[in-house]
């Protein structure tokens, strides 16, 4: 059971930490301001995600 | 009182554990950690002439690390920034779900760990290690605590209460226009520089080196086949494809060793100059690339394997516990004439251990994304000063990897070639002429040991990092069979970093410049115009490109020459991010504290400026860039060639390089006094006005978030 739990947090942490759970973020967020309209998919959040990052450099320290 | 003042919001406030007294317990806790501390600090002071264990290092910067979080930290928290958690954060008020939005304060500190921390640490004090392990030492854990640290968490509590601006615009703002474009020239021309020094480290590790140099070519491949696989394939699915990632890079590292004994190997033996246009070649197609393709997944993989060396590299200090065999000081440290690099003590290891002690690229991270992500205000604590503690651990790591090198290899592996020749005989001499002793066949044994062709010269910082790293390694997983293996992927992952950073330098580069260049012609600035972007990208390039080039050719070695330029451009910005700090304290009423800033300000200035001065006006050819043009000149009139030179075009390219340098750290000093200048006159400006100057803070707006765990609704009316 400990293990299991372990096993969950070390996933949420690595979903989190890689941006991988922003889209259900997203899609929360979406439905929320725009009940009506439909939710994109994961393919076309990744679209609209590169896009985005395209536009806006990170700076990475030495 | 500063604007952030509370207003009398209904809201319960959590209580202040200010004034209460420490209960009994942590009395204890804290007495024990001070103990340990200063017991481990006794032992590196007074151990003299015996070898003592790298755990007694590791003791004493770890108990340090504990007390300054949990004393210093706290009282610049508490009574110099005065964060408030009812107020809200941009992350909430301006929550877009993009850029802003509140982030768990252990996924940002990850992620901003991961955005400060690279090669720099790993690099610094390794070089350092030249003058024994106890300066370098005392530097790291000192300027950690009281400068560099302290900038991190200072930068990104303003920037944060600016809405995330950036470095450059607070200059602006807060100091003036003639210093906020000096601050923002500054920063464009520095990270030229730490981009060129950065892409030598690599080239110096793989040149004629196979196994290295298949092992990090395998990374574009797997990064791209990452890249298609979390856009097209699955997309989203970011943890699946470092994993996946992460095992073939393994596979890389492995397959290296059978590509060099294959008759593949010539293909990946290559010369540094040829290294240098792959690189520059390389560093252009992934600024023009879609970011998804390769920057991005690059991303994760050096993210993954950073926090996971790194993590695996705790371990194996602790668990091997190897024996310090550097002295503690070292000759050089009082004659300044060693070998690596050039100078005196003071001031000279203090620009070369930036990051780790005082990195002022920090500054662009932490009023960059970081400041955007913050879910309440106190936790730029745990945040800028935590994260920042974390990397000089990773320094104090990194020094140790080099102090328990015999000290006959590490001058073996990183005097200039010019001094050092190519044979194991010609070395040994040498390193014998500096006071230490390796015999020819020991020099080929550690060689073969890694199974590389040579050692000899291998400066940098990263071979001997990955030599040291080898060695704590097998001792703990695999043994001697497995040293190979873990020296190339000690480069591999030093690479790894480099290479992330030299991405992604190129088009925070690029971006800057299309700016820049924008004003004066329009279509430039527009960032998806692709004519523009080629050429910024193509000049970011070709300026890193220049300094990385003559560094790989310059016979007097190029980071023996280019280093030191590194450090000081990197200090140099530490000090505009430390005065525009300054500034900020002093213009909001805050001149009581303003010391916490000032104080290392006055410190990283005095070190800049003195190394800055030596390195324009010293009459020592080995230290001034001057005098060494005048000697190399000279000789060059008189028909000589002066050795390491071999023929006069060296000569030449030693008269240039010295020239382009001693200019360059010239044209660095003046912009940062100008900033500093402009920033003394608003200063004294504040000083004499009756009420505090106006500042940019954002006006205040209540949090909606109770507790840091449990965000709900969004604002009404703020964000969009």
């Amino acid at each position: 059971m400990i293990t299991r739990g372990w096993a969950r947090s070390v996933r949420w942490y690595l979903r989190e930490l890689t941006g991988e759970a922003e889209y259900d973020r997203y899609c929360e967020r979406h439905r929320h301001h725009h009940p009506l309209a439909p939710v994109p998919t994961r393919r076309e959040y990744q679209v609209l995600r590169a896009l985005h990052r395209e536009e806006h450099p990170h700076s990475r320290c030495c | 009182m500063p604007t952030s003042a509370m207003p009398g919001t209904g809201l319960p406030v959590p209580p202040r554990p200010g004034r209460s007294r420490m209960s009994p317990r942590s009395v204890l806790l804290w007495a024990t950690v001070s103990l340990l501390g200063a017991v481990a600090w006794g032992v590196l002071a007074l151990a003299r002439g015996e070898k003592i264990s790298a755990v007694w290092l590791v003791v004493a910067a770890l108990g340090s690390y504990a007390i300054a979080y949990r004393f210093y930290s706290r009282f610049i928290a508490r009574r110099v920034l005065q964060p408030d958690d009812s107020r809200a954060t941009p992350a909430e008020r301006l929550e877009d779900g993009v850029d802003f939005h509140p982030t768990d304060r252990r996924v940002l500190l990850g992620h901003h760990f991961a955005a400060i921390a690279g090669a720099g640490p790993l690099v610094g004090p390794v070089l350092a290690a030249q003058m024994g392990y106890l300066p370098g030492t005392l530097w790291i854990v000192a300027g950690v605590i009281f400068a560099g640290a302290v900038q991190d968490m200072v930068v990104l509590f303003l920037s944060m209460r600016r809405d995330g601006k950036s470095l450059g615009q607070m200059a602006r703002d807060e100091i003036g226009r003639a210093g906020g474009a000096a601050a923002l020239i500054a920063v464009f021309a520095i990270m030229i520089i730490l981009l060129g020094v950065l892409a030598l480290v690599v080239v110096n590790a793989l040149a004629h080196s196979p196994w290295g140099t298949f092992s990090v070519a395998m990374t574009v491949p797997i990064a791209l086949f990452m890249g298609v696989w979390m856009h097209r394939i699955r997309p989203g699915r970011v943890v699946e494809a470092s994993l996946i990632g992460v095992a073939l890079l393994l596979l890389a590292i492995a397959g290296g060793s059978w590509i060099q004994n294959s008759s593949l190997a010539d293909v990946f033996t290559l010369s540094p100059t040829t290294l240098v246009f792959c690189l520059v070649g390389y560093g252009f197609v992934a600024s023009v690339l879609p970011v998804w393709m390769l920057l991005a997944p690059r991303d994760y993989l050096s993210t993954f394997m950073k926090i996971g060396t790194i993590a695996l590299l705790a371990v194996g200090v602790v668990v091997a516990a190897p024996v310090l065999r550097a002295d503690a000081v070292s000759k050089f440290a009082s004659t300044g004439a060693g070998p690596v690099f050039a100078g005196a003590l003071f001031p000279f290891l203090f620009i070369t251990i930036a990051c780790g002690a005082l990195s002022g690229f920090h500054a662009l991270v932490s009023s960059g994304t970081t400041p955007k992500l913050i879910q309440k205000e106190s936790q730029v604590r745990m945040i800028g000063y935590g994260a920042m503690l974390m990397e000089s651990f990773v320094a104090i790591m990194a020094l140790i990897a080099a102090a328990t090198l015999e000290p006959g290899l590490y001058y073996a592996m990183n005097a200039p070639a010019g001094l050092l020749g190519t044979t194991a005989e010609s070395a040994s001499h040498a390193v014998a002429g500096l006071g230490f002793t390796i015999t020819p066949d020991q020099l080929t044994h550690a060689a073969r040991a890694v199974e590389e062709q040579t050692l000899i010269a291998r400066s940098g910082g990263a071979p001997t990092l990955a030599v040291g790293m080898s060695e704590i390694f097998s001792g703990v997983f695999g043994g001697t069979a497995l040293k190979a293996f873990w020296y190339h992927f000690a480069i591999m992952f030093e690479a790894l970093f480099i290479l992330t950073t030299v991405d992604a330098g190129t088009r925070v580069g690029r971006f800057m410049l299309q700016d820049m260049l924008g004003n004066v012609f329009k279509p430039l600035g527009r960032v998806n115009w692709k004519p523009g972007i080629w050429l910024c990208s193509g000049l970011v390039v070709a300026a890193w490109g220049y300094f990385l080039y003559t560094g790989a050719t310059d016979p007097l070695g190029g980071i023996n020459q280019l280093f030191p330029l590194f450090g000081i451009a990197n200090q140099l910005l530490a000090a505009v991010a430390l005065t525009v700090c300054t500034t900020v304290l002093i213009k909001s009423g805050r001149r009581r504290w303003a010391w916490v800033t000032a104080v290392p300000l006055t410190w990283v200035v005095a070190v800049t400026f003195t190394a800055g001065w030596q390195k324009i006006f010293s009459d020592d050819p080995k230290v001034g860039f001057f005098a060494q043009r005048a000697r190399y000149a000279d000789a060059i009139d008189a028909g000589q060639v002066l050795p390491p030179a071999k023929n006069l075009t060296d000569m030449h390219t030693v008269v240039t390089n010295s020239t382009v340098d001693g200019i360059l750290i010239a044209l660095f000093l003046l912009l940062v006094a100008v900033v500093i200048v402009n920033a003394a006159v608003v200063c004294v400006r504040a000083v004499r006005s009756p009420h505090p100057l106006p500042t940019t803070e954002s006006p205040y707006v209540e949090s909606r978030i109770d507790r840091p765990e449990q965000a709900d609704e969004p604002l009404v009316g703020a964000g969009s």
